[in-house]
């Protein structure tokens, strides 16, 4: 499979991605928009570290895996904060700082 | 093992399809990890064996865990139409749609569209093991005080009173 | 795999092997069953199955044949789609765990060298805590989609005690690995030859199996699913067919990490070997299959032995006791591997 394939893929989900955080209202589910986004980006740097038949892309895709662990745990627990606060989950209604 | 790129590619992009267009967020995290099962079978197409387990024992089986988890205590329910201002979707979505054929095009001409080349290519555990440790030990390190702080950072979160 | 064979040859192969193992796999699922009715009776001082066949010993027929004609309820405010969706991802991640498993020394015949196993992967301990951990979707969605309390709390409770175990359960199969250099199940079981891993990590071992008997939902942590606390935990809602998968599940992961305990720590497949060449092949499997049956007697007589844990002393436990001891082992075993090796 041609490179110029598998990043057709890489963007096409990254697209995928974006167009879901502009559309979607729930919080979670921009939440998992954001990580289908950063799926896509790891796709194209595997495909990258083949195509090169460097190791340091898939060293890179590690990182981000790890790091968008971290940060799915940490929006999570601020997605429960905010659930109990405002006893919402609609991103139009979680518009102000204030409650 | 061309034919099976484009198998689990389009696989891949149905279940994102899904991921943004279903009403009820469990579909879309069950959806969210069909494309993560599909893409791991993609890096292992790309011969990177490591990275497709931890792709499915990392991504998919525990960050995507907590999500199911956090969706079902939360009881998230589908989401309803409002009658807000849906500018944001009627010029954002095309915008991207426009964004993303560019950067495509932009790519395209760069690389040759002959397949890669199926040579040996060891991305086996051992492999990422030895640059990992050796090359890029510092931001290894980095991360686990990162993990630290992000596990900190849940616990005083989620807790009902500090 | 022999290579110069056509590729119709290999894949036809491959499926005799893939529908050999699954009789196999789905045969010793129903006897198991048969030999924890019987062994925790036998150790409540009671009989257990005896009037169907010969000392019970067709009781699983009858069972299967019970759950097939069994009506199927469908409670009205369950989630369609998942709840028919949950039994089938645990009943696949289940069964999927034995690809990677491998049963025996390869026998030639003919020049065509016939592996015993399904899939020989160099990342085979991996490929099988992935599965692992997908299994954990099973629980937690049957949970969800029956929508209703206990249902909920059961599978909740179920998953958090599925991953928090994981962790112990990975960081135990560290330790062999590095011990081995690889990842690959057959070259960590030829690695074996001369002793075995129980020597060289013996508390590798018994995390490993107090993490296996917590990740499979069994008695003393079978408390998500104990009749007597959350009613029938995940599964209250599910009835025939859909729960014998759940239940089929169930101990088709005890089967597999009893098939992992013995690969891992006790030389999987290796024995005395001798006879003629004929013996030499099956011999191996007589092994295997002797340990892997001394690890579901361990697993049933656990669980007709000890009272359940409660569940915050289960994920005390976990967290507090079983994970740093298991980081401990990853820390001494490195530190003389790189010993030895220097």
């Amino acid at each position: 499979m041609p490179l110029t394939h598998i990043l057709a893929l890489s963007v096409i989900l990254f697209g995928l991605g974006a167009a879901g955080f502009i559309i979607r209202r729930n919080i979670i589910t921009i939440f998992m928009c954001i990580e289908l986004m950063l799926n896509a980006v790891n796709l194209a740097f595997i495909g990258f570290s083949r195509y090169l038949g460097n190791l340091d892309g898939q060293i890179y895709v590690f990182f981000v895996i790890v790091v968008a662990a971290a940060e799915a745990a940490v929006g999570l627990a601020i997605i429960i904060a905010i659930q109990r606060n405002r006893e919402t989950l609609t991103i139009d209604e979680i518009d102000s700082m204030k409650m | 093992m061309a034919p099976l790129f484009y198998i689990f590619a389009a696989v891949a992009i149905l279940a994102a399809l899904s991921v943004v267009l279903q009403r009820t967020p469990v579909y879309s995290a069950l959806s969210l990890i069909v494309v993560l099962c599909a893409l791991a079978v993609v890096y292992l197409l790309l011969g990177a064996e490591f990275m497709a387990v931890v792709q499915v024992i990392v991504y998919a089986g525990a960050i995507m865990v907590l999500f199911v988890l956090v969706i079902m205590l939360l009881n998230a329910r589908r989401e309803s139409p409002v009658n807000r201002s849906q500018m944001a979707r009627r010029l954002g979505v095309p915008l991207l749609a426009v964004f993303m054929a560019e950067i495509l095009f932009a790519v395209w001409g760069h690389f040759s569209n002959a397949p890669i080349p199926a040579a040996e290519f060891h991305a086996g555990p051992a492999a990422v093991g030895e640059v990992l440790f050796r090359s890029y030990v510092l931001p290894f390190e980095v991360t686990s005080i990162l993990i630290l702080v992000a596990v900190l950072g849940a616990v005083v979160l989620a807790k009902k009173e500090i | 795999m022999a290579t110069s064979s056509s590729p119709m040859l290999l894949v036809l192969m491959i499926l005799l092997r893939v529908v050999i193992v699954l009789v196999v796999l789905l045969t010793t699922i129903a006897y198991a069953v048969w030999l924890e009715r019987k062994v925790v009776a036998h150790i409540q001082s009671r009989w257990g199955p005896y009037l169907v066949g010969p000392h019970g010993l067709l009781q699983p027929v009858a069972d299967a044949l019970k759950f097939l004609f069994k009506e199927d309820i469908l409670p009205r405010e369950v989630d369609r789609v998942v709840y028919y969706l949950a039994p089938f991802i645990a009943f696949t991640m289940a069964f999927a765990s034995i690809a990677v498993i491998p049963f025996g020394e390869s026998i030639t015949i003919r020049g065509e060298t016939i592996p015993f196993e399904i899939a020989n992967l160099n990342v085979g301990v991996l490929f099988i805590l992935a599965v692992t951990s997908l299994g954990v979707y099973g629980i937690a969605l049957a949970g969800w989609s029956s929508n209703s309390k206990f249902p909920l709390f059961g599978g909740l409770r179920s998953s958090a005690q599925m991953i928090s175990y994981e962790l112990s359960l990975g960081l135990a199969v560290v330790g062999v690995v590095l011990i081995a250099g690889t990842l690959s199940l057959r070259e960590i079981v030829e690695q074996q030859r001369g002793l075995f891993n129980i020597v060289k990590q013996p508390l590798g071992f018994l995390l490993y199996f107090t993490a296996a008997i917590a990740e499979t939902n069994r008695a003393p942590f079978d408390l998500p699913e104990a009749e007597s606390e959350l009613v029938g935990g995940f599964h209250t809602e599910y009835s025939s067919f859909k729960f014998a998968m759940f239940f089929m599940a169930e101990y088709a992961n005890i089967v597999t990490v009893s098939c992992l305990a013995t690969l891992l720590f006790f030389g999987g497949w290796l024995g005395p070997v001798f006879g003629p060449p004929l013996l030499r092949a099956l011999l191996p499997l007589l092994w295997f299959s002797l340990k892997v049956f001394c690890f579901l007697f361990a697993y049933i007589w656990i669980r007709g032995t000890l009272p359940r844990f409660r569940y915050d002393q289960l994920m005390g436990f976990g967290w507090r006791v079983l994970f740093p001891l298991a980081l401990g082992n990853v820390l001494v075993t490195s530190l003389v591997v790189a010993w030895q090796a220097s």
